[in-house]
């Protein structure tokens, strides 16, 4: 019994999700009215966005977004994460500044893929995902992602920290071989400045990504539905689906053909 | 930076940036001579890619130059390759067509608008194509969703019901993009990738509730984009009430797209490894496919409104693509991709007939075809050889969709289907009958709506209208260019996905 509560209560979030999709798509279908089959639809759309912030949730995870104050090693660190969002050299030669011992080692295509990896997580996720991965080699958190998934807190954080492992793989794939030796390094040059950071654990940054850009969908389908209505009034004076049949029908079949399904 | 590096992002660039630039041109010609100017700068670029691809096999364009997994790919198959092709092909036509059509069914104020819109459309379709990545797939299929909203609501300067059946489509289009991206969703959480190959990879050996949730969610999502027989109740009304322009557009472009998506997910991203792809095709694609052939042809037949008659012979021919890519064998999948090239061709030429006859009867009602062999030969022709075309008669294309979709029936064992296929096609003959004898035998009326003089469409329309029928008989003889590339193409997804299921 204790067994379900802690399932029912602990995924309260997907709960929430399923009745507002329910609820909006309810709406849409039930109300004859065009403005309030706008609002439904815009209900059933934020229970998605409810839906994609529950998956990029890391338990104990903050919003991912980058807590300068945090980090312990000094200003050369701070600019090593600091300028991670400008373009991708930068963050390679910020982060061949912090680790200078490295640097020599990092070959011209190795500082490239470097800054990309740089530039694309920031080096906190870098850090959470290298630590997890400090027992095992790579090549097991590999098979710990094919693990068949469960709904559960502590998977989705696995996988997203298996995304974060992801990028060194595909880079040394395209890298050619001279370059190999300096991918590696950049991974470890990686590893090495993440190593002094703090422990700041984000949340997954790429489903708020996501979600953002949905809104901004939904947004738009909201603004089209809604002048859409506005069209519809100023055309048949209406915005109820009923009598909007209605006048339809007595336009092409004329008067006294309204359908039986009009009056309800 | 060379140009033809860049070559496989061009055919989403060039229409995305030319498209708030028509909004800057004069009202007047200019935003259709823009608009047309870029729709054939696209088709170039698509056809360079179709050459690049069938030489070099596929391409991978990293967009920002950021490594796939992360960044978003452009991946360009020769599935793909040929989709791209098609809907550049039909829009650098219809384009070319629209200036007098929509001159006369569309508000002048709005026609720069009109113009924008459809490049935009254009984008989100080639977009959806092109892409490498499950996200980027909906981003991109909900711009061609909206600009269509807005497309087919601007037929209500002829007819104010194009208001309700864009505001319909909304509803319903919304609804399946959302049901999409909750899949999607879905999809990222059991695997944490969202590029296609990299989630192929990782979906394999998976099959578990959250996967198989997914995938439904998915299916459902896009069949009601593609209009998939009992979720089709959006189409027939939008494709009516459209400008015919329009109608003519997304009726060749828009639901192939979303068949070529559905493709790309079951074969690709899916593949025959998941046990929910052999259950879909047997028990809801192959059913749904057969119903939808046969119910919609049969509502077709009732149909006293041409526009409409064909919206739901569209739904019908649906069905043919599904069967096709239900058998899951390389002659089920190359029969649905190579009716997905035909269809566009044999419905963009009807839509664009029709046009025609609005153009200068100013109706799509049956009764504005009575007569018309005499008043509009050159229009009622072309109706006629692209009706053939989809009844599949031979030496035309949709002889070669019929053809292969039969070859794959038997060879997969479904010889009842063949048969459906064939009786399914008598009654596209007695429905596209039905309007040649009003066009060829009946008189053309004295007196009523319809009894104006009637001059033949302007040049303008009839070129165009015309290079659609020409390819409907080019193809239909030169059957070696378009199946073998989608042989080609259908091999490389049966590759991907596993062999038989």
């Amino acid at each position: 019994m204790d067994d379900w509560i802690d399932f029912a209560l602990g995924r309260y979030n997907y709960w929430i999700a399923i009745v507002l999709m329910m609820t909006g798509l309810y709406i849409v279908y039930e109300r004859g009215n065009l403005v309030k089959k706008v609002v439904g639809l815009n209900l059933f759309q934020t229970s998605v966005f409810i839906f994609y912030i529950t998956i990029g949730k890391i338990a104990e995870g903050t919003a991912p977004i980058y807590i300068g104050g945090e980090l312990d090693h000094g200003e050369s660190e701070a600019e090593a994460a600091g300028p991670l969002h400008d373009a991708p050299a930068d963050g390679a030669n910020a982060l061949g500044e912090a680790t200078p011992d490295l640097a020599d080692k990092i070959d011209n295509s190795g500082q490239i893929l470097h800054g990309k990896i740089a530039n694309d997580f920031p080096a906190n996720d870098l850090k959470a995902g290298l630590e997890s991965l400090k027992p095992p080699a790579d090549t097991s958190a590999e098979a710990s992602l094919h693990k068949a998934p469960d709904i559960d807190a502590g998977k989705i954080a696995n996988d997203a920290l298996a995304a974060v492992e992801k990028p060194p793989a595909p880079a040394l794939d395209l890298a050619d071989p001279a370059g190999l030796h300096g991918a590696d390094a950049a991974h470890n040059a990686i590893g090495a400045a993440v190593h002094h950071t703090s422990e700041v654990i984000y949340s997954n940054p790429l489903p708020h990504v996501l979600i953002l850009t949905a809104i901004v969908v939904g947004v738009a389908t909201t603004a089209v539905g809604l002048a859409l209505a506005v069209r519809i009034r100023e055309a048949y004076g209406t915005i109820e689906e009923d009598e909007l049949e209605a006048i339809d029908n007595i336009a092409e079949f004329g008067e006294g053909a309204a359908p039986a399904g009009a009056a309800s | 930076m060379n140009l033809a590096e860049q070559l496989p992002v061009l055919p989403v660039i060039i229409p995305l940036v030319a498209a708030p630039i028509t909004l800057l041109l004069p009202q007047g010609r200019a935003p259709h001579l823009w608009a047309t100017l870029i729709s054939w700068l696209t088709f170039a670029a698509c056809i360079f890619l179709v050459s690049a691809v069938s030489d070099a096999g596929v391409i991978s364009y990293h967009l920002g130059g950021w490594v796939p997994p992360l960044g978003i790919e452009y991946r360009i198959d020769l599935a793909n390759a040929l989709v791209l092709a098609l809907v550049s092909g039909i829009a650098s036509v219809v384009f070319a067509f629209a200036y007098r059509s929509v001159r006369v069914e569309v508000d002048p104020r709005q026609s720069t608008f009109f113009y924008c819109a459809m490049l935009i459309c254009l984008t989100g379709l080639l977009g959806v194509t092109i892409t490498g990545d499950a996200f980027n797939v909906f981003v991109f299929l909900e711009i061609s969703s909206l600009s269509t909203y807005a497309l087919i609501a601007m037929g209500a300067n002829r007819d104010r019901r194009a208001l309700t059946a864009a505001f319909n489509y909304l509803v319903m289009g919304t609804i399946g993009a959302t049901f999409f991206v909750i899949g999607i969703g879905l999809l990222y959480q059991a695997t944490g990738t969202l590029n296609m190959a990299d989630l192929h990879d990782r979906l394999a050996g998976q099959s578990n509730r959250m996967v198989e949730a997914g995938f439904a969610f998915i299916v459902v999502g896009i069949g009601l984009k593609l209009a998939m027989f009992p979720l089709h109740l959006w189409l027939p009304n939008a494709y009516t009430y459209a400008p015919s322009a329009v109608s003519a557009f997304i009726a060749a472009t828009a639901t192939k797209v979303a068949v070529y998506v559905l493709i790309r997910f079951f074969y690709s991203v899916f593949g025959f490894d998941f046990g929910f792809v052999a259950f879909a095709f047997t028990y809801v694609l192959l059913p749904l496919g057969l119903a939808g052939m046969f119910i919609a042809s049969l509502v077709a037949l009732f149909q006293d409104d041409v526009k409409r008659m064909l919206a739901y012979s569209s739904v019908a021919q649906i069905g043919y693509m599904l069967l096709g890519l239900s058998f899951a064998t390389v002659e089920g999948l190359t029969a649905s991709l190579v009716h997905i090239l035909n269809h566009a061709l044999m419905k963009g030429a009807l839509f664009m007939a029709v046009a025609c006859v609005v153009f200068r009867t100013g109706s799509h009602s049956l009764q504005a075809f009575a007569g018309l062999a005499k008043r509009m030969p050159v229009t009622t022709w072309a109706f006629i050889l692209s009706g053939l075309s989809l009844i599949g008669v031979p030496l035309t294309v949709g002889f070669i969709s019929k053809w292969y979709l039969l070859t794959a029936a038997f060879a997969a064992g479904h010889g009842y289907a063949a048969f459906l296929i064939v009786a399914s096609s008598l009654i596209a003959l007695v429905y596209i009958g039905r309007v040649a004898e009003m066009m060829l035998l009946r008189e053309a009326p004295s007196e009523g709506p319809y009894a104006i003089p009637i001059k033949e469409a302007p040049l303008s329309m009839l070129i165009p209208m015309w290079v659609l029928v020409a390819a409907n008989i080019y193809f239909g003889v030169r059957t070696d260019l378009t199946g073998d590339l989608a042989t080609r193409a259908a091999e490389a997804l049966m590759l991907v996905a596993g062999g038989a299921p």
